[in-house]
């Protein structure tokens, strides 16, 4: 079933994607035609089957909780766009 | 010194611990190798020549001070000169190398200079290893071709008007041009046994949690594995001992003991026990692939291995599984990149056009297109139907290879269903690109081992590539037995 605009709109804006009206088109097309192919799986009987998160469940490798020095939030103002004062910087989220 | 860039790593060590060659004269032999291939190819995004060298001087100054070879000397301690002193290495751009950059082959990434290295880095560079430089990728890893890094596609030696294979293909470009004798790459869903096959080289996806991720920059964080290519499975095998083993930053790293390399030997492959699933011979793979896998699995019959029939019957579903629950993973592992924590950030009024336009302007077409798709499948209302029967049909993918590998050690498959395909074949149509993917997938939806090694050529000349894949944490089967196999065969000595 094809997706609608307004679904791959409000998906853009769920993602935080800025698209230009081509870019949403394209993808309302292709996104439609890659889950059509997908639907083969619900086909698939999986009742009484366990979901995989991860494989090798339960081997994850566990440590004592205790404060360790880090990298020092000084080397993220080489990497930041925006550094002011030991923060990031931002514009305003309300006016 | 065009003879230095064709010797295998285990050569080039013995050359260096013998004195017969300076770490210097090795590393300018390879970076003649890429002043002289690279314009045509473009494997790398970042080089350092001079810090290469420097580096070499200062191995070649450690062993000059007769720090060399304790061992053969009758301390009977480890070399202090370690096993992979002066040999260089590349590592692909979506792992962290502090002093280079990391754009993951993305624009919202340019400039970015990781402030740390990877664990595996660290590890390679402990052990002696000079990285010379950062190789292109598919932006993100996401891709078969190279095509989607946004500094420009790297090209197939054996043919420039073909693809590498993605998304490791500068990694698998450099190793095959002899620009480096092995390379990192990263492999989520193929990303570095499909580019080894298409350019003829050898390359491993280990366990998944054998190597620390750490330093990796996320993709599919319950898929993604660090792994060597190199132009045999010595080699890779090498790298691999050297990367792998419990890391406390990346607490899916697991604590078994790491086996030490593999070497060919002068045995055979009595006792070993190959599975051919006929699942992955499927209708639409170019016969010269499969003719050249089939030749090579009676090779390995007439080494000593039992071959026989298996079935891995959820095959089918594993490209759906793989491509619902990778852009799921995605989607909520790239939301970090918003313009505040790294990279440049794009014009905006307000916090919300922070993000929403530095990831619209600086993301490529098909991370936007996996971020769309992770997005959709996690959404209220599709979640149950998409990525919960994604989860639920890996299991079923799980199990096939469970109960395959009580009745074989190693499955025997082909790795792409073509060789090397040409520039733009499929850019336009997204579902025929991940139709490329098909037979790497399985092996990192179950988390188990894959090794990719040359096999033979097409009528075209282009490489065709075999892979074993194994039980979790049994990587040392699949490397023992495609160094037996390269002992007896030539296929990956050539270079194009």
């Amino acid at each position: 079933m094809p997706l609608t605009h307004e679904e791959v709109a409000h998906i853009a804006r769920l993602a935080r994607l800025n698209l230009t009206p081509d870019e949403l088109e394209r993808y309302r097309g292709q996104l439609s035609a890659i889950l059509d192919y997908f639907a083969e799986l619900s086909a698939l009987d999986t009742t009484g089957v366990e979901p995989t998160a991860r494989v090798r469940e339960g081997e994850q490798a566990l440590r004592a909780d205790e404060s360790r020095p880090g990298l020092g939030a000084g080397r993220l103002a080489e990497t930041a766009p925006d550094w002011h004062d030991d923060q990031f910087r931002v514009p305003p989220i309300f006016e | 010194m065009t003879e230095l860039i064709h010797l295998p790593i285990t050569g080039l060590s013995r050359l260096l611990t013998t004195g017969e060659i300076s770490a210097r004269e090795l590393v300018s032999a390879f970076l003649e190798s890429i002043e002289r291939e690279e314009p045509a190819l473009h494997a790398f995004l970042h080089l350092d020549p001079d810090a290469a060298l420097r580096e070499a001087d200062a191995v070649d100054r450690r062993r000059g001070h007769g720090e060399r070879d304790p061992g053969q000397e009758g301390h009977g301690g480890r070399s202090v000169v370690p096993l992979l002193a002066g040999i260089p290495l590349a590592v692909k751009d979506v792992i962290a190398v502090e002093g280079m950059p990391a754009t993951c082959g993305s624009r919202i990434l340019e400039g970015y200079r990781p402030p740390f290295s990877a664990t595996a880095v660290n590890r390679l560079r402990a052990a002696g290893a000079i990285v010379i430089g950062k190789t292109n990728t598919d932006e993100f890893a996401m891709g078969s071709s190279t095509e989607n890094s946004a500094y420009g596609p790297t090209r197939n030696p054996w043919d420039p008007a073909r693809v590498p294979g993605g998304s490791s293909g500068g990694s698998a470009v450099a190793v095959a041009a002899r620009l480096v004798p092995a390379a990192l790459g990263s492999d989520t869903g193929g990303s570095v046994r499909q580019p080894a096959s298409f350019c003829g080289v050898t390359g491993l996806k280990p366990t998944y949690g054998r190597v620390s991720r750490y330093g990796l920059v996320a993709y599919g964080s319950s898929l993604d594995c660090i792994g060597p290519l190199a132009r045999s499975a010595e080699d890779a095998s090498l790298i691999f001992s050297a990367i792998a083993g419990h890391d406390s930053l990346d607490a899916t790293s697991t604590g078994r003991p790491v086996p030490g390399p593999v070497s060919a030997g002068d045995g055979d492959l009595a006792g070993l026990r190959i599975g051919v699933p006929e699942e992955y011979f499927i209708e639409g793979i170019q016969p010269e692939v499969e003719a050249a896998v089939r030749r090579a699995i009676i090779k390995l019959e007439a080494l000593g291995a039992s071959v026989r029939p298996v079935s891995l019957p959820h095959t089918r579903y594993a490209l759906p599984v793989y491509y619902l629950i990778a852009p799921a993973e995605a989607s909520a592992n790239l939301a970090r990149f918003d313009g505040v924590h790294y990279g440049p950030r794009a014009k905006a009024e307000a916090v919300w056009e922070v993000f929403e336009n530095t990831r619209g302007e600086r993301f490529g077409a098909e991370v936007k297109r996996r971020i769309m798709l992770g997005t959709y499948a996690l959404s209220a209302g599709y979640y149950d139907a998409f990525y919960g029967q994604a989860q639920k049909v890996r299991t079923l993918i799980r199990r096939d290879f469970e109960a395959a590998f009580e009745r074989v050690d190693a499955i025997a498959a082909p790795v792409s269903p073509t060789t090397a395909f040409r520039f733009d074949a499929h850019t336009d149509d997204p579902l025929a690109m991940y139709l490329e993917d098909v037979f790497t997938l399985p092996a990192n939806l179950a988390g188990v081992p894959g090794l990719a090694f040359p096999v033979g050529f097409d009528g075209e000349g282009l490489p065709v590539g075999m892979q074993l894949m194994g039980r979790h944490f049994d990587e040392k089967t699949l490397l023992r037995a495609a160094a037996v196999y390269q002992r007896e065969t030539d296929w990956h000595s050539h270079a194009p």
